[in-house]
């Protein structure tokens, strides 16, 4: 049985100028032990997605269908109450800053306690016990000292560090990352990625990581799901987006950033425009105003919107292109100008 | 050697600490601590560190928007050091600066018109067929429609306002433009057209560029030198190519490896070298190297005595007691976190 699923997820947002659609038929997969990388710009429902799996919606005026499996409990129709008791203890989330996402007046080591303590019969002594075990995990030095700071006590690394001591803290089988190091400086990234990395091993857990750096993703990925506009655009193996992508906006993405380990290209290959409002996502595919390759699709562009559909093991592409084409493309006018 | 069009010696922001009631100075945070350097005319420099390290009080140092406490800025001759507002008015002219944010750097009760106007009317400069008819050859410049004269911030997307701010920059035909982190606010595919901008703008218009930013791939791209800060110190300075490909400070190879790279590939086999802990505070930074506390090839000399800014290779100074030479990446010290 599959440890997490999606069908189908929808995600509206019902407003006054009109309905946004988030997150608009979502579908994957992802096994216990496996990483599932997210990427996407600002506004393409990446977070909306991680707040929705974990019910964080709920009650409020999102419309949400569609269903979501997490060992074998289907949680968008559950009950709040329910939902409630499954996260912090089955599944978790890392915020992106946390800084904001730490309350200020209570000490970290307070705030580890108070979620074991939800989920976990225990007093209030082994619980100090295992918050400073945790601390001590994710490499905070002098655990037992550093339980009783305050969160402005700790630098933005360890605030992370700390972050993710809590979300760990009641064994969770899926944690969300949402943005984990985009607010941290890059020799701390570095070893906040590692630690993610090693905790995943030793917790077995079930990891989606929601990052706009491909870097990023590249790093611990196994499997990665490009959005744009609500919608998946691309999904695969991390090797399938990086050697082998087929949609026009994942070679864009690839395109737009300048990479250290090649050569310094003289020019940079954008994307024009710019990403789409979710009231007014393009009619037929939601990147056709932008795409270069549009006008081979000889219409369809702007009136279908295309299928997600298989090109190989696992591989699936939402574009019109056919898959002879795209793959030429990408061999012939994308990659040697990416590599040159 | 082209001659230099800004020249940096030895400058200093020290920000005082007070305490109690009388304000008796405590201490003081050295955002910048004695950094030199000089910007040739018509090159990119590239000024990049981790927060905290200075890169952002430099670059307001050198526009002048805050006042230096020591050393002295030379810009196209002048000491600028401590000039008076009304002498310097006029050669910030010549001198202008792009925010990181497109968001608060624009007036959101000004229209676009006005906001890229501004610079026209504070200088009192007339053009021959009127601000209006400059503005909008500005604003077509930098790939914006002329017609969006007349509109207002909150009507345009972050790439666009950037564009807006890079257009006021542009105004008045600077020489030297000092941009803070001008792309990190932005998605990814907008900040490949901004840079793409930058660099056709530097073509057409014999721009020289200070470029401040965390971004290590954005930063190779654009420049052709680049100083590497680290606590408010220049650690090394050396041509684009020779600081990626040989770095000589140790900061410099840590800070390279932890870039995370967009290659499956490379995953597994690549060198990394990981430092332990954060940036030391400024306000109480290590004695001698500051980089001491966090590296790896660290002596007791290291704790003594400071590491002068010696230029090793031909445009390649590193202040180091034990730089690494050529290729960086032989050496594996790797300590894990």
């Amino acid at each position: 049985m599959t440890f997490l699923q999606l069908k189908d997820l929808k995600i509206h947002f019902p407003t006054d100028d009109g309905l946004v659609k988030s997150v608009d038929g979502l579908s994957f997969n992802l096994e216990r032990g496996k990483t599932l990388g997210i990427v996407g710009e600002s506004g393409s429902g990446k977070s909306v997605t991680s707040l929705g799996i974990l019910g964080l919606h709920k009650g409020g005026r999102a419309k949400i269908s569609g269903e979501v499996w997490l060992d074998g409990e289907e949680l968008v129709s559950a009950s709040q109450e329910h939902v409630r008791t499954l996260r912090g203890k089955k599944m978790s989330m890392i915020f992106q800053d946390p800084l904001s996402a730490m309350h200020p007046y209570y000490t970290v080591g307070d705030q580890i306690i108070e979620a074991y303590r939800i989920h976990n019969d225990v007093p209030k002594k082994v619980a100090k016990k295992h918050a400073i075990d945790m601390l001590g995990r994710v490499g905070i030095p002098q655990p037992d000292r550093r339980v009783d700071s305050y969160p402005h006590e700790f630098s933005g690394g360890m605030r992370q560090r700390a972050m993710i001591a809590m979300a760990l803290s009641c064994d969770p089988e899926l944690l969300i990352a949402d943005e984990p190091t985009t607010a941290l400086d890059v020799t701390v990234q570095a070893q906040i990625l590692d630690l993610m990395r090693d905790l995943q091993r030793d917790f077995n857990a079930a990891l989606i990581i929601i990052t706009h750096d491909l870097g990023v993703v590249a790093e611990l990925s196994d499997d990665i799901l490009v959005m744009y506009g609500g919608k998946c655009i691309e999904y695969g193996s991390a090797d399938d987006i990086f050697e082998r992508p087929e949609h026009p906006y994942t070679w864009g993405l690839l395109g737009s950033m300048p990479r250290l380990d090649r050569e310094v290209t003289e020019r940079l290959l954008p994307i024009k425009g710019s990403p789409p409002s979710l009231i007014n996502v393009p009619s037929g595919c939601a990147f056709h105003p932008r795409c270069a390759f549009e006008p081979r699709t000889g219409g369809k562009g702007s009136t279908l919107v295309p299928d997600l559909g298989e090109t190989e093991g696992g591989h699936l592409v939402r574009c019109h292109l056919p898959r002879e084409e795209r793959r030429a493309i990408w061999a012939t006018e994308i990659k040697p100008k990416l590599e040159s | 050697m082209t001659e230099s069009i800004l020249s940096v010696q030895g400058l200093e922001k020290h920000f005082p600490v007070t305490k109690g009631l009388f304000k008796t100075q405590v201490g003081a945070v050295k955002a910048v601590d004695g950094i030199s350097f000089d910007v040739r005319k018509g090159e990119t420099l590239g000024l990049v560190g981790e927060s905290g390290c200075g890169k952002t009080t430099t670059g307001r140092l050198i526009t002048r928007l805050i006042e230096p406490t020591g050393g002295k800025i030379t810009f196209e001759g002048h000491d600028i050091t401590h000039m008076k507002q009304g002498r310097l008015r006029p050669l910030r002219r010549d001198m202008q600066m792009i925010f990181q944010d497109p968001y608060s750097s624009l007036n959101p009760r000004h229209t676009v018109g006005a906001i890229v106007g501004a610079p026209f009317r504070i200088q009192g400069i007339q053009t021959e067929q009127g601000t209006k008819k400059a503005v909008q050859e500005i604003l077509e410049l930098v790939g914006l429609n002329p017609e969006h004269y007349n509109r207002y911030p909150h009507e345009f997307s972050g790439g666009q306002r950037q564009r807006i701010g890079i257009a006021r920059t542009l105004a008045l035909k600077p020489k030297l433009i000092i941009a803070d982190e001008p792309v990190s606010a932005l998605d990814v595919s907008i900040q490949a057209q901004v840079v793409n901008l930058l660099e056709d703008l530097q073509n057409e218009l014999d721009l020289t560029y200070v470029v401040i930013a965390h971004d290590l791939s954005v930063v190779r791209h654009i420049s052709d030198r680049v100083a590497v800060m680290y606590l408010g110190k220049i650690v090394e300075v050396a041509d684009r190519k020779d600081l990626y490909a040989s770095p000589m400070h140790p900061y410099t190879n840590a800070l390279l490896s932890a870039v995370p790279i967009p290659d499956t590939r490379q995953r597994e086999n690549r060198e990394r070298i990981r430092l332990t802990g954060d940036v030391p505070s400024p306000l109480n930074p290590p004695p001698a190297c500051r980089f001491h506390t966090r590296c790896w090839k660290a002596q007791e000399v290291c704790k003594t005595q400071e590491p002068p800014l010696a230029e090793l290779a031909p445009g390649h100074a590193v202040a180091c007691h034990f730089p690494e030479n050529a290729p960086a990446k032989t050496e594996a010290p790797a300590t894990v976190a």
